[in-house]
């Protein structure tokens, strides 16, 4: 659901299998005793990298619809979001 | 000029010398390269799609340059680019189905840099679909096939560049690396590829695979050219917060040697489960030359090797759920029609997204969904500041560390395509260096018995690239062993 995959008939099977042995190999992470350890999400030092506020050109409205599947008045076109009522 | 077919055979660094001498033309270097395409990718399939438009306008250029005096040392060179970088106007879909027909409004800074430099783009590389796998099978269109023998992997995911190079088709050829996805096709297509510490290239108009992971670096037939290249690409960009601005030293005692530089040999590494007797010697040999070079060889030791790979696929995964999320069929790409919005979603993502894109996807979303991102996410984490102390540990006792860059060489295709976690053992000896975020090279170091590529990997510091590069050169004067253009024809 969350990942918006479309599974067919067959897939859960076989993507069940192929993903359960993958786990099996994951969960060796289980064995390591790692409260304490602080985590990584990102292994250089820069952080909060800032510029100045200042207005520069971003993509034209032309460019950034080039390749919509579909536009409308300068929007992208997509289906309904929202039922009827 | 005399002979067409040489051409394609030179290092950049000859080729520039030649260009300067004007034994040939930059139009003339480029039209060899096209007619050898012509001839040999039929069989090869290293590239997507050409662009010839851009590689006459650039050759042309080219030639000015050096009519000007221009003494650039990328002028006229030709380059193929892998299919995750974005280049103003030409089709650029990751290997992916789902990106079919996407041009690119801007191009990508390391391209941009690579252009100003004066390199000619022949056109897109093949690669493993949104840069997962370690074989090109999982590409969109098609596989590639080793130029060292047609019925095996590249590997991968740059496979097609790296077979590009090897086949002669390409001078330079630009990779991306996330697990081992330069380093890995270099040492199986027996030429040398290189990803740089995390930061020293811009990332901006790279298709994301794994932010946190993805670097883009070279692939050339040469340490010398891989420096040049890498020395062309790197450095600050306001258009990637998490680019560096350290300076720009990765030629620094380029040619000092190894004399006095102690050199580790992680036991976890070198006697990695499955590593093949073949490449076990080549790398024993590499190693004995390295020491009669000047060496100091030193026992260090990686603890925590066994849980790299399963940290790896747990962060890897998630990033790329998230980062594939922008895949929808609303601003660029496939676009199945439906009734609503969530079934268009749903249909364009089936239709659009390959076996493995699916199952990372899955693994991803799992991996962080409520209820598991503490069991999976933080502790994959967590051993990644692990695996990242072990590497600051043992560059205590060494200056840079060595070992095979791949467990096996060239498998055949098809061979692990049935079982992924078979695919994913492929990185277990590179996929360390991106957790880390360290710099890293492959580079030739002979062939087994069947006449295949092995790769020695060398792993230096954060942003000690001059390092692996000065190691990898010493390696290459030492030993004699050059890479070199397959014996295809």
């Amino acid at each position: 659901m969350l990942a918006r995959l479309a599974l067919e008939p067959g897939d859960e099977e076989f993507y069940a299998e192929q993903l359960s042995g993958i786990l099996v190999h994951i969960d060796r992470l289980q064995q390591l005793d790692i409260d304490a350890i602080p985590p990584t999400a990102q292994v250089v030092e820069v952080a909060n990298t800032l510029r100045e506020d200042v207005p520069r050109p971003g993509l034209d409205q032309a460019d950034a619809l080039a390749n919509a599947p579909a536009a409308v008045d300068g929007f992208f076109r997509v289906p309904s979001i929202q039922e009827e009522t | 000029m005399s002979d067409l077919t040489n051409l394609t055979e030179l290092t950049i660094k000859e080729a520039a010398r030649l260009l300067r001498l004007r034994s040939f033309s930059a139009a003339e270097l480029v039209t060899a390269h096209a007619e050898r395409i012509e001839r040999l990718d039929r069989r090869v399939k290293a590239f997507l799609r050409f662009t010839p438009e851009l590689w006459e306008k650039q050759a042309e250029e080219a030639d000015r340059r050096i009519a000007r005096g221009d003494l650039g040392p990328l002028v006229g060179i030709p380059m193929a680019v892998k299919d995750v970088l974005c280049v103003r106007g030409v089709e650029t879909t990751a290997g992916s189905r789902i990106l079919s027909g996407f041009r690119p409004p801007y191009t990508g800074t390391a391209v941009s840099r690579l252009f100003a430099a004066g390199a000619v783009m022949l056109g897109v590389t093949n690669c493993d679909e949104f840069a997962m796998g370690s074989s090109t099978e999982n590409s969109g269109y098609h596989p590639t096939h080793n130029p060292w023998d047609l019925d095996r992997v590249p590997g991968g995911s740059s496979g097609g560049s790296a077979a590009a190079v090897a086949a002669g088709e390409a001078m330079i050829a630009l990779g991306t690396d996330t697990g081992g996805s330069i380093r890995q096709p270099a040492a199986l297509c027996g030429v040398v590829g290189m990803k740089p510490t995390y930061g020293r290239v811009s990332r901006y108009g790279l298709i994301a695979f794994a932010s946190s992971l993805d670097q883009i670096g070279p692939f050339t037939r040469s340490v010398e050219d891989a420096a040049i290249v890498l020395d062309a690409m790197a450095g600050h960009d306001p258009l990637d917060a998490t680019s560096s601005n350290r300076p720009n030293d990765v030629l620094r005692d380029f040619d000092a040697g190894v004399k006095g530089l102690r050199l580790g040999v992680p036991r976890e590494y070198y006697d990695v489960e499955g590593i093949e007797p073949g490449v076990k010697t080549a790398i024993d040999m590499a190693i004995k030359a390295l020491r009669e070079a000047g060496a100091e060889i030193v026992d260090v030791t990686l603890p925590h090797t066994d849980y790299g790979l399963a940290a790896y696929y747990i962060i890897a995964p998630a990033e790329c759920s998230s980062n594939l999320a922008r895949f929808d069929g609303v601003r660029y790409g496939l676009c199945q029609d439906a009734q609503n919005i969530t079934e268009a979603y749903e249909r364009t993502r089936r239709k659009g997204f390959g076996t493995e894109v699916r199952r990372r996807v899955m693994l991803g979303t799992y991996a962080l969904s409520s209820g598991y991102y503490d069991a999976y996410y933080l502790k994959a984490q967590k051993v990644r500041t692990l695996i990242k102390r072990d590497f600051d540990a043992a560059f205590e006792k060494c200056d840079a560390i060595i070992s095979a860059t791949s467990p096996t060489v060239a498998f055949p295709l098809g061979s692990r395509t049935q079982n992924p976690l078979s695919m994913y053992l492929c990185d277990v000896l590179t996929l360390g260096g991106n957790l880390a975020g360290l710099p890293g090279i492959s580079v030739p170091c002979g062939m087994t018995d069947e006449v295949l590529p092995v790769g020695l990997q060398v792993l230096a510091p954060q942003w000690r690239e001059d390092v692996a590069l000065r190691v990898a050169r010493a390696y290459e004067v030492t030993s004699g062993v050059k890479a070199g253009v397959a014996p295809i024809e």
